[in-house]
């Protein structure tokens, strides 16, 4: 990951921003996450300086919550919503179309780097599942078809 | 003439094309030359329909839907504008008969409304409540809660005004509304539109509160999977803050509340309200042990109130209209009404505002229409992932805390999930564990330690090793994960698994127990 570049005075920026207010922490790794795409390790040291906690805490907190990265994503995030009211309407065949239309696993990313694939648990589309998100974009109803269709926009507009 | 027209921005209208379809109409209306407003509403809350557009006539609101992209022309060639004949013509919006049958108090402005405009909320009853609540003494806010008999709707049913006379009772420089937004549950979204679809109702309901207990400052911590949720509820606070009814000095009051959003990061056990302070102080959503109780000692370490974005939007309603009008709806100790949300393999899903006393029956077959797929209906699962499986000879179970419980089952946040009978109980159980291994924040062992534990001991039964003993062993473990966890998330995992093994005996190669509870 040595050939990783992110902007450092972006992050030390946000760290400045953000650390005077109570509970700093998430809404600084938040930003971090949102301005690079995930949160450098090597930028653990200026949050735990910058909020007045050890690298340890920070390091904890960065593993302990499921949206935090701590490497890069494909060019577009596709997650697959598998929980009950999913699974109710089809959302276990879905994902094993998925797998196999982008050849990589679940929390992978593809060869090409184009995809990266996330379980996520509920996104509040129970009635109209099965419910998926690609990037920052919602889609219910998704039939293996509809899937196809939306993966092909995202390749044709890479 | 200008003709008023609505198109949902609800994310699950957006997940179904709104946008798309919103752009068409305003693309076709401009190339005929026609005069058109359009408005992004909230959802009315029957998804089957979404994107479901309306149009403003003189009887009222005309309903078509759903319409995608392609089907904006052909809307117009009908002439949609005047009535005219369409085969997605629905009729009037109010008189639909999902609509008509509900008893919508609290969700009274949800998909009528544009939901961050603070003139819309005025004209629709909007800070009713707040402007009689600052005329109010702090304990006589708190006596109409309590008064209402309303109690804490993200599933722990606890009196929402015992626990606000609480922290009223407490003393400090500093208190604060923590409102749990963190809706995770599958099977549940009724936070997520009235977030999306009505954020100034939740955002008067907390300032309520802050009024009632001496609370300054109030926070909303949503889950990241609700992005649109937080856009809303952030436009929606600067709308107020413009107008007067947020900031230094409330509607001239000289009283204070000031509101933020606080992002979560998608741990679905800081839906625990402990568990939520941690995470909004920056730390781990570990859960905390009681006592001492958030009440007294909650966020940075300040008496708190913590309640549930569907109990505080409640409180508006409650004091517009009274206490006594609250509780005339519902029966026992549950009063008033509650959203509930259909799910799962259902024909026609959606938000169901009803008074408590509604059996699952009806929600599923009367407002459902039964499963989507044509298939039997052969379990439910009431109240998220942490609850109870309920099987068909159960469906005659009235809405009500106590009736609830009295299966072994839970109200919970008021989410139904359908399954129809292709559905593998067995398989739903080892998903319960799994989920909770997951999920565990790890710090009591009978959920870290014993979710694992519960997914090896399904893995075997699934394969049919030795099974009477490892389901003899999965009813020991359950016992001690029930008893002996920190929180709801290791004490209730056991509800979907039992009730899976009670309910559903044949699908764990195990031989029906009338007995069972």
């Amino acid at each position: 990951m040595s050939t990783q570049t992110f902007d450092m005075a972006a992050i030390e920026s946000i760290i400045a921003k953000r650390k005077s207010m109570p509970g700093a922490l998430l809404p600084i790794l938040h930003d971090i996450q949102n301005t690079v795409g995930y949160i450098p390790p090597s930028a653990v040291p200026a949050i735990a300086e910058g909020v007045n906690i050890s690298r340890a805490e920070v390091h904890g907190v960065i593993t302990y919550y499921h949206f935090f990265r701590q490497h890069p994503a494909g060019k577009h995030v596709v997650q697959i919503c598998r929980a009950e009211a999913c699974q109710a309407r089809g959302c276990e065949e879905l994902a094993s179309h998925a797998k196999e239309l982008l050849g990589c696993d679940f929390h992978g990313t593809t060869d090409d780097n184009n995809f990266s694939l996330e379980t996520v648990y509920c996104l509040g589309q129970c009635a109209s599942g099965p419910a998926i998100q690609i990037d920052d974009d919602l889609y219910a109803r998704v039939s293996k078809e509809k899937f196809n269709r939306l993966i092909q926009a995202k390749r044709g507009v890479q | 003439m200008t003709f008023t027209v609505f198109v949902p921005r609800d994310s699950t209208a957006l997940a179904l094309g709104a946008n798309e379809t919103a752009a068409a109409i305003a693309k076709e209306a401009k190339a005929r030359g026609i005069d058109i407003k359009l408005v992004r509403n909230g959802s009315r809350g029957m998804f089957w329909l979404e994107p479901m557009v309306e149009v403003a006539t003189d009887a009222g609101r005309i309903a078509f839907g759903p319409i995608e992209e392609h089907e904006v022309a052909g809307l117009f060639d009908a002439d949609f504008l005047n009535g005219g004949k369409h085969d997605k013509a629905l009729g009037l919006t109010e008189e639909i008969p999902y609509l008509k049958k509900q008893e919508r108090l609290q969700f009274v402005r949800v998909g009528i409304t544009d939901p961050v405009s603070l003139e819309d909320y005025l004209a629709h009853e909007g800070y009713v409540g707040l402007k009689k609540a600052i005329t109010m003494e702090p304990a006589a806010i708190v006596q109409e809660v309590t008064d209402s008999g309303l109690r804490g709707r993200g599933g722990a049913a606890f009196p929402t005004g015992i626990k606000w006379k609480t922290v009223l009772g407490a003393k400090a420089a500093q208190k604060y509304i923590a409102c749990n937004a963190d809706e995770g549950d599958s099977g549940t979204f009724s936070d997520r539109m009235v977030m999306e679809d009505d954020p100034f109702m939740l955002i008067e309901g907390m300032t309520i509160a802050g009024l009632a207990v001496g609370a300054t400052e109030g926070y909303i911590y949503v889950r990241s999977e609700y992005p649109h949720s937080i856009a809303n509820l952030n436009e929606a606070i600067d709308n107020a803050k413009a107008g007067g009814y947020l900031g230094d000095n409330i509607l001239g009051s000289g009283r204070t509340f000031n509101l933020q959003v606080r992002k979560a990061a998608g741990a679905y056990v800081c839906g625990e309200e402990t568990a939520m302070l941690e995470s909004i102080e920056g730390k781990r959503g570990m859960v905390r042990a009681k006592p001492p109780l958030p009440a007294l000692e909650g966020l940075f370490g300040k008496p708190t109130v913590i309640n549930n974005v569907i109990s505080l939007s409640a409180v508006p309603l409650i004091m517009s209209r009274g206490a006594e009008f609250y509780k005339n709806y519902g029966m026992g100790r549950s009063r008033g009404t509650l959203p509930m949300q259909l799910a799962g393999n259902l024909k026609y899903g959606g938000l169901v505002e009803k008074a408590f006393g509604v059996t699952l029956r009806e929600l599923l077959y009367d407002f459902g229409g039964g499963s989507e797929s044509g298939r039997p209906i052969r379990a439910v699962q009431v109240g998220g992932p942490l609850g109870a499986y309920m099987p068909e000879s159960l469906f005659d179970t009235p809405f009500d805390y106590e009736a609830f419980a009295a299966v072994d089952s839970t109200v919970g946040h008021g989410g139904l999930v359908a399954f129809d009978d292709t559905v593998d109980m067995a398989k739903q159980a080892r998903y319960a564990m799994h989920f909770c291994v997951a999920e565990s924040c790890g710090k009591c062992t009978p959920c870290r330690i014993g979710s694992t534990r519960g997914v090896e001991v399904m893995d075997k039964i699934i394969a049919n090793q030795n099974r009477p003993q490892q389901i003899r062993l999965l009813r020991d473990l359950c016992d001690v994960m029930v008893t002996g966890s920190l929180c709801a998330m290791g004490n209730m995992t056991p509800f979907p698994v039992l009730s899976a093994l009670n309910h559903f005996p044949e699908d764990f190669g195990d031989q029906p127990m009338a007995t069972a509870a």
